[in-house]
């Protein structure tokens, strides 16, 4: 076993802090990109309309369908494609951020609005019933009755799949995109010292994610009780 | 689009790229299937260690658990390949790395070694293993206090009430959950890619970066994993309608 030599963590703090700053960033954008889309998806899921429903449907069981890496991979060749189409640009015109960015949020949309789904459905009809009964439209009745009661039931739900999110940004290394572990990737090439960084890296992972699911399941406690 | 690009001869393996595909497949596959085995032991044992009157036991399993969800499976697949072998006795090390046999002379010949595909299946075992853990432990723990008492009643020492009345009936139960943590380590498995296992997605990028054809190998690629998913949801709807307890859980198929 070779000498464990932790001054390379501190050497490199920097680009592994602007690693950790990339991560939190996707991380961020893919969840309120994924939360909102995926409303969107749930409503037109739950729609009647079968021109709305049907494509939602595809959709989401065709993300799940796939690995996570597909998905970026996918996403990672059509984005760019796309918009060069709409803008004319050629080339360069998104850079890896942004192609990642769109990969997460759709894949996150996907299965945000299972979620969603389910936590809307968890609402007794009679609900909406009433609120139309009161004169309120669909609109009014899912942005103020339906929808604050589900989120409210989906709360712990949406924050662990948040942790599970935090974990799947580590994915976009396959892009070569430089995350938390991609910064501790490479400085382990420059250093020939992967052993110290990787090890860094899962136990920053193990904390914040223990401490994240931890007070998850202290909220969901609290919640239970105060209803 | 040009679909009989996948027809083509491929610069190696002596195939054509649709071979390539055929041959990540089977790495999918065998990586999976594996990693189950490992994943489903290990999660029972776990399972049941949390649900035991045995206050040290559950402890460690809810270490396990604890410990394998919340570091992401990429870092743990790289702290299986590259960490493991450096912090092991050195011959150890040095012959996981270098002595392992590679897999050249195996029907679908594979350009990496034995030590990728032991790290991969070490790596996704263990970690689905703490996911099955939970989903059996909410199975034992879903069914009435009053059949562990009366399987004790009658004079079933604790093994015994686990072996013919808490485990039969909590298997039974987390067949649909279960079902899902089967599809997501035929989905995780593609993790292995970036510690060189060619698997089905790696094998696809491998084709789209030899001809330029993306669109046609991620195709092919998505509508074979489309075909594992919908295989394995019929076959798990099959057995959760054979092996129901009539009466007792609504029976599979029935919705």
């Amino acid at each position: 076993m070779a000498e464990m030599d932790w001054s390379v963590v501190w050497k490199y703090r920097e680009a592994l802090w602007d690693g950790m700053l990339t991560s939190l960033k996707l991380f961020a954008i893919a969840l309120a990109g994924g939360i909102f889309f995926g409303t969107l998806l749930a409503l037109a899921r739950l729609a009647r309309w079968k021109a709305l429903s049907v494509p939602a449907a595809g959709f989401v069981n065709l993300i799940r369908a796939i690995p996570f890496i597909m998905a970026i991979f996918w996403f990672y060749f059509l984005t760019p494609m796309i918009v060069s189409k709409f803008t004319g640009q050629q080339g360069e015109a998104v850079g890896p951020f942004t192609s990642a960015v769109v990969a997460f949020i759709m894949v996150e949309s996907a299965y945000y609005s299972e979620i969603i789904r389910a936590g809307i459905q968890s609402i007794p009809r009679g609900q909406p019933w009433a609120a139309y009964a009161l004169g309120m439209n669909y609109r009014q009745s899912m942005v103020h009755i339906v929808l604050p009661q589900a989120f409210r039931n989906m709360l712990p739900v949406m924050l662990t799949q948040a942790v599970i999110l935090f974990q799947d940004t580590s994915l976009v290394y396959v892009v070569a995109l430089k995350d938390f572990l991609g910064a501790a990737s490479k400085a382990g090439q420059l250093t020939g010292r992967i052993v110290e960084l990787y090890l860094f890296v899962a136990v920053v992972f193990f904390l914040v994610c223990f401490a994240a699911s931890w007070a998850v399941k202290r909220l969901q406690a609290r919640l239970a009780v105060s209803r | 689009m040009d679909w009989k690009v996948l027809l083509e001869q491929a610069p190696s393996g002596g195939m054509t790229y649709l071979g390539w595909l055929a041959s990540g497949l089977f790495w999918t596959l065998a990586v999976s299937a594996c990693a189950w085995v490992i994943a489903f032991a290990v999660g029972s044992v776990v399972g049941v260690a949390r649900t035991v009157p045995l206050a040290a036991a559950r402890l460690a399993a809810t270490a396990y658990v604890e410990l394998f969800r919340n570091i992401p499976l990429l870092v743990q697949m790289f702290l299986w390949y590259f960490v493991m072998p450096e912090v092991i006795p050195k011959d150890w090390g040095d012959w996981l790395k270098q002595d392992m046999p590679n897999l050249l002379t195996l029907p679908f010949a594979a350009q990496f070694s034995l030590w990728e595909f032991t790290a991969a299946v070490l790596c996704l075992g263990l970690y689905t293993a703490s996911r099955v853990a939970e989903q059996v432990r909410s199975g034992i723990q879903s069914l009435p206090r009053g059949q562990t008492s009366a399987g004790l009643a009658i004079g079933l020492t604790l093994p015994q009430v686990y072996r013919h009345v808490t485990l039969p009936m909590a298997y039974r139960i987390i067949i649909p959950p279960m079902t899902s943590e089967f599809l997501t380590i035929f989905k995780n498995s593609s993790t292995a890619l970036t510690i060189g296992v060619l698997e089905l997605t790696a094998q696809s990028r491998q084709i789209s970066e030899y001809t330029f054809k993306t669109f046609e190998a991620f195709t092919a690629a998505t509508l074979i994993y489309i075909a594992i998913t919908m295989t394995v949801i019929f076959a798990m709807r099959a057995l959760e309608k054979r092996v129901a307890v009539p009466g007792y859980i609504a029976q599979g198929g029935g919705h």
